[in-house]
């Protein structure tokens, strides 16, 4: 039985791919543990939906300001050097292509690249979209982090998503608990995989071909 | 002689009429024009749309209009929240109407609207649920849909500070909406911490230039 890695290594595998000087913005859930994994070897700008640059970590307990939150409306801080602007704006920077790298949450990724992470098939549920349509499509990097399967087994990467798309083509990488693999031209390309898993046990658990990288590599549970 | 600021909530709500679209500042709990709802509740307008980003948690400011049963439509991105009951009982029993509308593009269609811009093409929502019977075009090789403008019969927005010209500055990421709704709406109201005398906010750091406002009203901290 092959160990996946906990969500606190992939978040660190993707943090390891942010280039210094990037201005990044995280989506809600496991893609905000990518913050507390990037190293302070790098300078990161950090974009909020909701107006700032230069987001920092979460204020001490009894120095909240309510106002100053982040998308998941949590309180947050503002780092030497960061600014507010309006909501306008603040999707500019978004849709218009000046967020250099998106890390966003995926319920499924299909093969070309289409992401499906705001509606899953639960009847009842009121819908509700926020920002992950204007992030999947104007970021000028899509990263996508999820877990490899589903709880119950079925897998997330597929040759069509089968949930309401956010957007089509729009993922360039994808980070599993299992794999990191890239949506290549002609479809998804493994380049690494966690210690002792084979190549058809990754491809039993994913439910669109798999191509493989001429150099396969490992992916640390550092 | 200029000088919007009123003395009561009462006045700064004065002549709403039933029907009317209300565009309301806020982002969470962030920047909510909380005052000016409660305002809106007791003048006992109805049939209104609501359009923000959040429909509203807890029993106060937009959850309270809905359970009132003022509100007929809400235009929104992020309905459910940690408390949104009012909402989301309301809109199951089919008694409330959610238009629901991508972050980027709602905020983008109102600034459209106080542009005098018939709409635009964007990526964002292609190929999606949410572009379903809207036009598309293809910009750049790139599927575009077709958005209308947003306008407002009236805006209630959060500010900081005002002078008497409506002059505007906010605090942090309250600012959300604020400046794109009140350049929106035919009618903008604004509460605010603090009046300034003229000459007293920095031209420089002006954020909503009084232009866009016509009453302000100074809400004491609860």
């Amino acid at each position: 039985m092959i160990e996946p890695l906990t969500d606190i290594q992939v978040a660190r595998r993707v943090a390891a791919d942010i280039p210094d000087g990037s201005y990044v913005n995280l989506g809600i859930g496991m893609p905000t543990l990518v913050a507390d994994c990037v190293g302070a070897d790098k300078e990161i700008v950090y974009h909020s939906e909701n107006g700032i640059l230069g987001m920092g970590p979460a204020p001490a307990a009894g120095e909240e300001d309510f106002e100053l939150v982040n998308a998941g409306k949590q309180p947050v801080t503002l780092l030497p050097g960061g600014s507010y602007f309006h909501h306008t704006d603040a999707f500019l920077m978004m849709r218009g292509g000046h967020i250099d790298v998106t890390v966003l949450g995926a319920f499924q990724v299909s093969e070309r690249g289409d992401l499906a992470n705001w509606a899953t098939d639960v009847v009842g549920m009121p819908p509700a979209v926020g920002g992950a349509m204007d992030l999947a499509v104007g970021a000028r990097r899509v990263l996508a982090i999820t877990t490899h399967t589903t709880k119950d087994g079925r897998p997330k990467l597929l040759t069509h998503c089968t949930f309401p798309l956010t957007a089509a083509r729009v993922v360039d990488r994808v980070y599993t608990d299992l794999a990191v693999v890239d949506v290549a031209p002609d479809g998804f390309l493994v380049r690494e995989m966690v210690p002792g898993l084979t190549r058809d046990e990754l491809q039993g658990l994913t439910a669109a071909q798999l191509g493989f990288a001429d150099d396969v590599g490992t992916m640390s549970r550092g | 002689m200029i000088d919007k600021r009123v003395a009561t909530l009462a006045d700064a709500v004065a002549g709403i009429q039933d029907g009317a679209t209300v565009l309301v500042g806020g982002f969470g709990a962030s920047g909510v024009p909380v005052a000016l709802c409660h305002a809106l509740l007791d003048l006992g307008v109805r049939d209104l749309t609501i359009v923000t980003n959040n429909a509203g948690a807890g029993e106060t400011d937009v959850a309270a209009l809905i359970r009132e049963r003022r509100v007929r439509k809400i235009v929104c991105s992020y309905p459910r929240s940690r408390g949104s009951i009012w909402f989301e009982g309301r809109w199951r029993a089919g008694e409330l109407e959610l238009e629901l509308v991508p972050q980027g593009t709602l905020s983008e269609r109102m600034r459209a609207a106080a542009a005098g811009l018939g709409g635009f093409f964007t990526p964002t929502a292609a190929d999606t649920l949410l572009a379903e019977g809207k036009e598309v075009r293809i910009i750049d090789g790139r599927r575009h849909v077709f958005e209308e403008p947003l306008p407002g019969d009236v805006a209630l927005v959060k500010a900081h500070r005002a002078d008497r010209w409506g002059n505007l500055v906010y605090r942090t990421a309250a600012r959300n909406y604020g400046p794109t709704m009140a350049a929106a709406a035919a009618l903008t109201v604004v509460e605010v911490d603090e009046f300034v005398e003229l000459g007293e906010l920095d031209p420089e750091a002006v954020v909503t230039p009084g232009i866009f406002v016509d009453r302000v009203v100074r809400v004491e901290e609860p």
